[in-house]
């Protein structure tokens, strides 16, 4: 355990240092590059691509899982149970449907930029969300929700004080799963020309500088491990206590 | 008072439960018992509108249960399950304030109601107020969902299985608990059990319920003596029907004038404890003795035989 948070301070370190202060980092990446190409990236600020990609990721997140979560208590309600095929077909399309053919799709829809990727990244991200979402609200022991009805408790209520809290640990690990992806596939955003690390990942292609590549792709890679970490490990100082027996 | 008419459940073709009509009178508990699949939990479940009626109506203290929406009903009606069904995420003073909250009382007495409530059920406030369900035992988990029910003060507390979980030891005490609770809040309670002995030790009276239909609703001693259906003979036992008949009756009400050197017993002891105690020392009449320790007077074992036959 104390191992595992060094390490993960080392990432995190390591991750802050590169962005704010790349070119110290020069002489790792130099003996990737050929002919005198720059190591460094130097089209842009890392850290602003960094952080632009983040938000672009977590506002697809964000209304991912207000639609997914909604679906998903929409369909385990006994009135909208006849939605489930549907909605699940739709949210499989989503997933299934690769992100390069969305931002195909999208960009005459939309015109260049954030748009299309957030689009391209909502649709990709549903999936885990909504099965967790499903899978956490039918994981409540019958005997809890015979008991919260006996006492009382309308539907809703039922829904917001017991039924919504039980799901809650596997709807944040459908979140943390849709984030972590999304971090990854969001760097293809920069084909339309939407602010990100693919930025980096296109030019080092373009000009054959594996170095662009490289910093690209671990800086992504890092920040997805990074958010995963986090994200479990705040998970599990807000559920300690909650276990199902 | 809790006045059930014509009770009528049916799924489709088939009825679950089929006219079913009995009174339970107020502050005193009305077992239902029968097989699997007879209907008892369907009929308790109509009470608190868990389940709505097909047909018949239930009357509580003269107003029909269906004069207001069955949530807020149900806040009014104790209801314990087996399996307790605690809420997992919530600790033991948040279980037993759940429908205190619901009704919206305010903070203080909530806490005083609970906390009343876990000295009333043993559960030191100290040690347990903030342990989570999964942290108690079996038992403590029963005398939680119990005292959750018992909350807002119900004046009806309905049970279904309620100690269907617990071991033999644990069970007995639960059972002796529930009868002082019920003495001490002068509660109504209708339980439903499959346990005949269970039925018999608890009810005053008792509804022997096969395929949905209600064959006899009487006193425990009634059924023994005078069954109304080849059934309910079956149900309460035939082979044994004389000791049972004696583990209604205490030493207490039993006991004839005079005195004994044979064993001492206590008056809150059943006849059959008793003459089992008989057989067991080879003595022929036992001392009983008051809860003061002072002696109530003799029983023989003739005279705890006379009242074994109907």
């Amino acid at each position: 355990m104390y191992g595992a948070n060094l390490l993960r301070l080392a990432a995190l370190g390591l991750l802050v240092a590169f962005l704010v202060s790349p070119h110290t980092f020069a002489p790792v990446f130099a003996p990737l590059t050929r002919y005198g190409a720059p190591p460094i990236y130097d089209q842009g600020d890392l850290l602003t691509l960094a952080l632009a990609q983040l938000a672009t990721v977590c506002c697809a997140a964000l209304a991912s899982t207000l639609v997914a979560v909604g679906l998903g208590i929409l369909v385990t309600r006994p009135a909208g149970a006849q939605f489930l095929p549907l909605s699940r077909t739709l949210v499989n399309i989503g997933q299934t449907f690769p992100p390069v053919a969305v931002l195909a799709v999208a960009v005459p829809l939309v015109g260049f930029g954030e748009k299309p990727t957030l689009i391209a990244l909502f649709a990709y991200g549903l999936l885990p969300i909504f099965e967790n979402t499903i899978a956490g609200l039918r994981s409540c022991p019958p005997a809890v929700l015979e008991a919260a009805s006996g006492m009382g408790m309308s539907a809703r209520e039922r829904l917001r004080l017991v039924e919504l809290p039980l799901a809650m640990p596997l709807i944040l690990e459908g979140v943390r799963l849709s984030l972590v992806i999304n971090v990854g596939t969001a760097t293809i955003g920069s084909t339309v020309a939407a602010k990100g690390l693919g930025e980096v990942i296109i030019a080092g292609l373009l000009s054959s500088n594996t170095a662009f590549i490289l910093q690209g792709g671990l800086v992504t890679g890092l920040m997805a491990v990074l958010l995963y970490d986090g994200l479990r490990a705040l998970e599990r100082r807000l559920f300690r206590a909650v276990r199902l027996d | 008072m809790i006045q059930i008419e014509g009770l009528t459940k049916q799924y489709g073709a088939t009825t679950v439960v089929d006219r079913v009509s009995f009174n339970v009178e107020r502050n005193s508990i009305a077992v239902i018992v029968g097989t699997s699949g007879s209907g008892k939990s369907t009929l308790l479940r109509m009470i608190n509108r868990l389940v709505e009626p097909t047909a018949g109506r239930v009357l509580l203290d003269g107003a029909d249960t269906r004069s207001e929406p069955a949530h807020l009903l149900r806040r009014r009606i104790g209801y314990a399950i087996q399996g307790h069904g605690l809420f997992p995420h919530r600790t033991v003073v948040e279980n037993v304030a759940t429908v205190p909250r619901l009704l919206g009382w305010p903070e203080a007495r909530i806490r005083s109601r609970v906390h009343e409530l876990m000295e009333v059920f043993q559960l030191d406030p100290g040690l347990y107020a903030n342990a989570f369900p999964h942290q108690l035992s079996g038992g403590q988990q029963q005398r939680v969902g119990v005292a959750r029910a018992l909350a807002a003060e119900p004046a009806v507390l309905l049970m279904d299985e309620p100690f269907g979980a617990l071991d033999p030891i644990i069970r007995a005490k639960a059972q002796e608990d529930l009868l002082g609770i019920q003495r001490r809040f002068g509660t109504t309670m209708v339980l439903v059990t499959h346990d005949m002995d269970e039925a018999f030790h608890l009810g005053e009276r008792v509804a022997v319920m096969s395929q949905g239909r209600l064959l006899q609703y009487d006193r425990p001693a009634v059924l023994l003596t005078h069954p109304a259906d080849p059934f309910v003979a079956r149900m309460t036992g035939i082979t044994d029907r004389a000791m049972k008949l004696l583990a209604l009756t205490t030493a207490g009400e039993a006991a004839l004038p005079g005195g004994s050197d044979g064993p001492r017993v206590a008056s809150s002891a059943s006849l059959r404890e008793v003459l089992s105690e008989l057989l067991w020392s080879g003595a022929a009449s036992a001392l009983v003795l008051g809860e003061d320790g002072a002696p109530r007077g003799q029983l023989t074992v003739a005279a705890i035989l006379a009242r074994g036959r109907p």
